[in-house]
């Protein structure tokens, strides 16, 4: 059950809102920024890291780090073994899939030029070059798709930062040749409705790639459930390190595709004459990869997996509607939008104070949140304004930061007012 | 050396609240425009320069952040009456105040007051906004 809130912060409330425990596991967030506590509200963007996964890349360079594939000796071997066997984990943790359907790339944005480079591409004389997106996407979602020749289709955004349903089923029934669209939106933190999405393009044979970037730090993701084609995340968004990434695709899809880029480790045999590719997801590998890193990614993963993701939602939920009200009450601050279904993020503007004043004004008080345009530009356009303010929680996030955010924020309007 | 918050207090908010030469000239000689892709904020500038050279007016509008705002505001006024060939050599005397190198400090003038943004290198290019506009507008007429 959902603890009500004191939203006045009365003396007689309970101990603050926070996962006892959690914190403690960052090491970062006791440090301090400008001299002040830190206050990290910026995990839409990257978030920090527990010492598990710190550890597990320190071990393997101090420990047994060698070259993976190939090498016969011992070292080489526990690292091909604990590189590959990530796949596995990666599997598990979306809810079920085959470990040879997991692809390693350096994140969300490779993942998605990938599918559009060796599935959407090849496809156009037939499917077509129509790909829809929605009016939320990243930059991500949307330049891949275009420098491999796509004509893109936004289904439209409503006031409430929400997807139009209507339209997406409107534009669905034309059949485009692929729908790409992401799960969680990085800048309003609208969870889109993917299966139900999913549903829709099955009926008509659309083809889906859902961006998973910022749902997996969020929920656990069951993909047997959602019925997409593609699924991609970002390790370094998932409490892991950067530079690394899952791009998960059916089976079929994989084995029809072909390579993304050439070199060592995704070969069958190279002759002069010419070459033939290893089965996938080796086919996609090219090159020594980021072992460390995603070594590093399995301990994320490992340790997503044992947490309490439902209490996880519930504490982001409660920060998110605390966030909603300390903000709601500042002057001339607005909010983008406030979708109902939604993760802990807060994007709003401020009158006379322009997004990044406003960061830079809580940067000296040791709290970071970002300001722009969050990767996407189009989103901007279509609320009509050029950029955002935009702070986001993570597991670690505790009412006391919510707080310090308001109290930062009271600030800048006496400076502004 | 002033703090952000410092320079918020100072003179960033005054200059913000009431920019000079903020304003569209009828009959520049000079005009163009400027973008910060990490932002998305824009400005445009327009100048007269006479026949020796020397900028006799000047005018800017545009959207963007305090800083970028105070510190195209005061790079109006202090090119105001000075050659062109001197307000490009005082761009780099200010580029160098904010990268912590020597600067002609003399030169700078009131411009000193920036120099604590040199510890905030993410905003040393909205700092620097205008007068990479002021570069580029010298070498296009309009
Ligand atoms: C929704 C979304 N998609 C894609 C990306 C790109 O991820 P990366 O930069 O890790 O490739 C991000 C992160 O900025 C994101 O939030």
């Amino acid at each position: 059950m959902l603890r009500s809130l004191d939203y006045a912060g009365s003396p007689s409330e309970p101990a603050s809102l926070g996962m006892t425990g959690l914190r403690e596991q960052f090491p970062i967030l006791s440090a301090t920024s400008r001299g002040k506590p830190l206050v990290y509200l910026d995990s839409a963007a990257t978030t920090q890291k527990p010492q598990v996964v710190i550890d597990a890349e320190r071990d393997f360079y101090t420990g047994w780090n060698a070259n993976i594939h190939r090498g016969v000796y011992e070292y080489s071997e526990r690292a091909t073994v604990a590189y590959d066997g990530t796949r596995a984990t990666a599997a598990r943790f979306l809810g079920g899939v085959d470990a040879d359907e997991i692809v390693f790339v350096r994140g969300t944005t490779e993942a998605i030029n990938l599918v559009a480079q060796s599935f959407f591409r090849p496809r156009i004389a037939t499917a077509g070059a129509t790909v829809l997106v929605t009016e939320m996407e990243h930059h991500a979602n949307i330049v891949p798709w275009q420098l491999a020749g796509a004509t893109l289709v936004p289904i439209p955004v409503t006031d409430a930062g929400e997807l139009d349903m209507e339209a997406a089923t409107r534009l669905l029934a034309a059949r485009p040749a692929m729908l790409a669209v992401m799960h969680v939106s990085n800048a309003l933190g609208t969870i889109n409705p993917i299966a139900e999405l999913c549903a829709m393009a099955r009926t008509h044979g659309v083809p889906v790639l859902i961006d998973g970037a910022q749902a997996v730090g969020h929920f656990a993701v069951d993909l047997p459930a959602l019925g997409a084609d593609f699924y991609c995340f970002s390790g370094h968004k998932l409490f892991g390190p950067t530079g690394t990434g899952v791009l998960w695709g059916r089976r079929e899809h994989l084995a029809m595709m072909p390579p993304y880029q050439g070199g060592g480790d995704m070969i069958d045999l190279v002759r002069f004459e010419g070459s033939s590719f290893a089965r996938p997801p080796e086919r996609f590998e090219a090159g020594t990869p980021n072992i460390a890193g995603v070594i590093g990614l399995n301990a994320a993963m490992q340790w997503v997996m044992a947490q309490d993701t439902r209490a996880w939602e519930r504490h982001d939920r409660e920060l998110l509607e605390l966030g909603r009200h300390l903000l709601g009450e500042i002057p001339g601050l607005r909010f983008i939008a406030r979708p109902a279904d939604a993760v802990g993020v807060l994007t709003f503007a401020m009158d006379g104070a322009h997004p990044h004043d406003i960061a830079s004004i809580l940067d000296g008080e040791g709290i970071c949140i970002r300001a722009g345009h969050h990767c996407a530009q189009p989103l901007h356009v279509r609320f009509g304004v050029p950029s955002s303010a935009r702070a986001s929680f993570g597991p670690y996030t505790t009412e006391a930061e919510v707080r310090a955010l308001a109290t930062g924020l009271q600030k800048v309007r006496e400076l502004f007012g | 050396m002033a703090t952000m918050n410092e320079l918020y207090q100072g003179i960033i908010i005054e200059h913000d609240r009431s920019p000079r030469n903020f304003r569209t000239l009828d009959a520049p000689t000079h005009s163009g425009e400027g973008r910060n892709p990490l932002c998305g904020d824009e400005m445009s500038l327009q100048l007269v320069v006479d026949a020796e050279g020397v900028i006799t007016d000047v005018g800017f509008q545009g959207r963007g952040c305090a800083v970028s705002k105070a510190s195209s505001s005061m790079m109006t006024a202090a090119i105001k009456g000075k050659t062109v060939a001197e307000a490009t050599e005082l761009f780099d005397q200010f580029h160098a105040l904010l990268t912590g190198k020597d600067a002609d400090r003399t030169a700078l003038g009131k411009l000193v007051a920036f120099e604590g943004l040199g510890a905030y290198p993410m905003r040393v290019k909205c700092a620097t906004m205008g007068w990479h506009v002021l570069k580029d507008v010298v070498g296009h007429k309009s």
